[in-house]
């Protein structure tokens, strides 16, 4: 690619214009699992943010040295070893929420958003447009995960990040906390978002 | 941990701990694949023999190899790497000597090192301290579960694509995040029959 589009743009079309959950409906696996308390959320995001920036730059910087047949190896090997170190910092400073999350952290390594910003951008990129493009996409996913957790999290537990924001009569609505809830909440938000927007309907797919 | 029947653990696995619909586990390729019902039953079939195969093998890999040299914190890359080089292996042995089914199944194959559902399977088994047989059970369950889900949902798609009028925006993923819900709801009308964890 000869002509890059300036950063802002490259960090504003991961936020938003092609939001990998919302738009590319990818990773979406973890997006489900852990959006039923604000503090898991959270957690899950910073941890996502930071394996997909690092990754895409040691992807980046290894590009011109990647033997091509071997590349997808080599991409899932530097996301899993991100992925260790964030697992063990949350295991050593946050052991609950570590508990809470479960398998969820070391699934960021099957994460599609991660390997697909690799093999999509950081492959054929410079280093710095990378880290960008990573940043943008990593916190455009963290937007909407805590969108949904807003949704989630008052409905279900009457709370929001363990303050108790619904007033003492409410009847939480428990199935907003187990499976069903989370894919209602995405399925009607992605309906909101294609109907206001639908000429971007036949985009590349 | 007492240990659990394995044969329980299999009709937990399919029914109230479905991976899918409770654990929300292979969804990318169970929304890009759920269109036809005919590639949607040759990935499922795919899928519940790698997850039932590499399950009982992470299984031997960590307690047999990483526990005893304490490596337990290779284990993510330990377990990638085992169900990359076992996906890999089958294609080959299937390319060679069963070429009809690599046209029907093999194309399939390479997607599945990706799928979460195959490496959050070997996860759960160490989280659960499963032995040999259980994980075993534990995985064919899991993908027999998986597939089941997404036959159903291509099932549905398809009757939806020929009949129903949907209003704008909700075609595609939307109304298929919708219908899984509904499924998923369908389903825990099994929990409580079974319970495991």
């Amino acid at each position: 690619m000869p002509n890059l589009p300036p950063k802002k743009e490259i960090f504003l079309t991961g936020l938003w214009k092609d939001n990998p959950v919302l738009r590319q409906i990818l990773g979406i696996c973890s997006t489900l699992a852990v959006t039923n308390l604000m503090v898991n959320t959270l957690v899950m995001d910073l941890g996502l943010i930071f394996t997909v920036c690092m990754s895409s730059l040691t992807v980046s910087l290894l590009r011109k040295v990647t033997p091509l047949r071997i590349r997808m190896m080599v991409q899932t090997l530097i996301i899993a070893s991100y992925v260790i170190i964030v697992d063990i910092l949350i295991k050593a400073y946050l052991p609950d929420i570590s508990e809470a999350l479960g398998p969820y952290v070391a699934l960021i390594i099957t994460n599609c958003i991660i390997m697909g910003r690799c093999e999509a951008f950081a492959r054929h990129n410079p280093p710095g447009a990378s880290f960008i493009d990573g940043l943008g996409m990593s916190l455009g996913y963290s937007l909407v995960l805590i969108a949904i957790a807003f949704i989630r999290e008052p409905l279900g537990f009457g709370t929001l990040l363990g303050f108790r924001v619904m007033p003492q009569g409410f009847v939480h609505w428990t199935v907003m906390i187990m499976a069903p809830g989370a894919f209602f909440t995405l399925g009607i938000m992605v309906w909101i978002l294609k109907y206001f927007r639908p000429q971007t309907g036949e985009e590349k797919g | 941990m007492d240990a659990i029947n394995p044969l329980t653990l299999f009709f937990a696995a399919i029914f109230t701990n479905n991976i899918l619909l409770t654990n929300f586990l292979g969804l990318c390729p169970f929304l890009s694949m759920s269109g036809q019902k005919k590639s949607a039953f040759g990935m499922g079939a795919a899928v519940v023999f790698v997850m039932a195969s590499t399950t009982a093998l992470n299984n031997l890999v960590h307690f047999k190899v990483l526990v005893p040299l304490g490596l337990e914190h290779f284990r993510y890359i330990v377990f990638i790497v085992v169900i990359a080089a076992f996906v890999q292996m089958v294609e080959m042995t299937v390319e060679r000597f069963f070429p009809a089914l690599y046209f029907s199944l093999g194309i399939f194959l390479p997607l599945i090192t990706v799928n979460c559902a195959i490496f959050g399977a070997s996860l759960f088994m160490v989280i659960r301290e499963y032995d040999f047989v259980q994980s075993l059970a534990y995985g064919a369950g899991s993908g027999i579960g998986w597939m089941l889900a997404i036959v159903a949902i291509s099932a549905i798609r398809e009757k939806l694509q020929k009949t129903a009028k949907l209003p704008r925006g909700l075609e595609g993923p939307a109304i298929t995040l919708i219908i899984t819900g509904l499924l998923a709801l369908a389903f825990l009308a099994f929990s409580g029959m079974i319970r495991v964890q």
